[in-house]
């Protein structure tokens, strides 16, 4: 019986942190705000779809092509990042992010299921290129406040913004 | 020879220290900012650099002279979030993380109210969240009081007050028992979002009908249908009426009307009608002898 609950604990940890490429991922059980129960599947897709869009965020902005926002990002989110892309372009700057950690709860669930949000400690590598060079690298820790908005087949982000911790 | 060679020297030491001034160049920042807000910074060293600040949110680039204070206008940073400055001089960078935070002033609100159609009577069946921004589209997650009124053309007003945490409020709320249109608002301040709730009729409560004959038929109709709060039930709801004779059964469906369903079958002795509605069953007539 011991044994079995040995097992059993050491599963749910493994469930809960693990590492994906190499990003360490902590999901804390949701902490919800609101009459509607979030469903597991639900809780899923929106930690997957969001996790997704870090890296979308990465590879567009090293790449500064907005398009690769498309999937992931909508509205407020995308029109942001989607000008922070342009200016890189037009300053001839890139930017590389590789998020290292995430610590996240899901806090929100909108009553009519229309929205969903999130709260991520997020530890992440930034490094800024000025036409090829390097200007400066930095490990950053911030707390991000999240809200996702289901599309046709995916959760997207419509709100991603940094806060000081 | 020897004052030539003294000026060499001294000019050597400037340039030295003007470099070592320069490679020292620094910067002192402000650990947050808020958005849209004008502010400076103060470098140190001399000769010309180049300040970024850089996020995912807004990139800007500044040529300035370093020793001098570097001024930001107001709205020229305003998307939240966190920054990264750098100031590149010729032969020294100095780098400082910040954060621009959301402005304290609520500019607009995104409500999501449903449904945007109800029954009368329904215990919190009307739900309401609202996300709070400031007027750069920041979501302002300090805690702000939210205010939701919901008011129609009969009954009370609902007023619920909710703080926003995260930058998010919700409530829920009644149907009213009337019927007619309900004006839903979520305020901040004096910024306001409404949505119109149709608070239509319930489910019919209760079926009467009554019958007279006309020469081989039979005129069958109903006392106008309402709900279980006496809203009259909307018109084209469907009433069958059932006729049995003989071990036969027709049946007719017929859409309300002004509030009433009328029909005429025919006017068998013997004969016995109903009439029902959704789930509610009316009276039964027998029509003649036996």
């Amino acid at each position: 019986m011991r044994k079995l609950l040995l097992i059993t604990c050491s599963f749910l940890l493994t469930a809960s942190v693990f590492a994906a490429d190499d990003r360490t991922i902590h999901v804390q059980p949701a902490n919800l705000q609101g009459p509607r129960p979030l469903e597991k599947q639900t809780e899923a897709a929106v930690i997957r779809d969001y996790l997704e869009a870090w890296q979308s965020l990465s590879t567009a902005l090293e790449q500064n092509r907005a398009s690769l926002l498309d999937s992931d990002f909508v509205g407020t989110a995308r029109d942001k990042l989607t000008d922070t892309i342009q200016e890189q372009s037009k300053l001839g700057i890139r930017t590389l992010y590789q998020d290292r950690a995430h610590d996240l709860q899901i806090v929100f669930y909108s009553p009519e299921g229309l929205s969903i949000q999130l709260v991520d400690h997020v530890e992440y590598d930034m490094q800024v290129l000025d036409h090829e060079k390097v200007l400066a690298t930095q490990r950053v820790r911030a707390r991000y406040v999240t809200v996702l908005t289901p599309s046709e087949v995916r959760w997207r982000v419509r709100v991603l913004q940094a806060e000081p911790e | 020879m020897k004052p030539r060679l003294m000026w060499l020297l001294a000019g050597l030491v400037g340039t030295t220290m003007q470099m070592a001034v320069a490679e020292n160049g620094g910067m002192s920042f402000p650990k947050t900012v808020q958005a849209g807000d004008a502010f400076s910074i103060q470098s140190t060293g001399s000769g010309k650099a180049a300040l970024y600040i850089v996020g995912p949110q807004q990139v800007l680039k500044r040529d300035v002279q370093l020793g001098e204070t570097i001024s930001i206008p107001t709205g020229t940073l305003y998307n939240a979030g966190h920054y990264l400055a750098i100031l590149s001089g010729p032969s020294s960078t100095d780098q400082s993380g910040f954060d621009v935070v959301p402005a304290n002033k609520p500019a607009a609100l995104s409500f999501l109210a449903k449904p945007s159609r109800i029954s009368v009577n329904m215990h919190s069946g009307i739900t309401g969240a609202v996300y709070v921004f400031d007027a750069f589209q920041n979501l302002m997650t300090a805690p702000t009081p939210v205010s939701f009124q919901l008011s129609g053309t009969s009954g009370a007003t609902q007023t619920h007050t909710a703080t926003a945490r995260n930058g998010v409020a919700w409530t829920e709320m009644d149907s009213a028992t009337k019927e007619g249109a309900a004006k839903f608002v979520a305020q901040v301040g004096a910024i306001f979002s409404t949505r119109v709730i149709e608070q239509v009729p319930g489910d019919p409560c209760g079926l009467r009908m009554s019958a007279r004959q006309s020469g081989e038929r039979l005129e069958l109709q109903t006392d106008p249908v309402r709900d279980c709060n006496g809203n009259a039930v909307p018109d084209g709801t469907i009433v069958t009426f059932t006729e049995s004779y003989n071990g036969t059964q027709s049946t007719v469906d017929v859409p309300l009307k002004r509030g009433i369903a009328r029909v005429e079958m025919p006017a068998h002795d013997g004969a016995r009608i109903s009439a029902a509605t959704g789930v509610v069953l009316g009276n039964e007539i027998r029509w003649g002898k036996q």
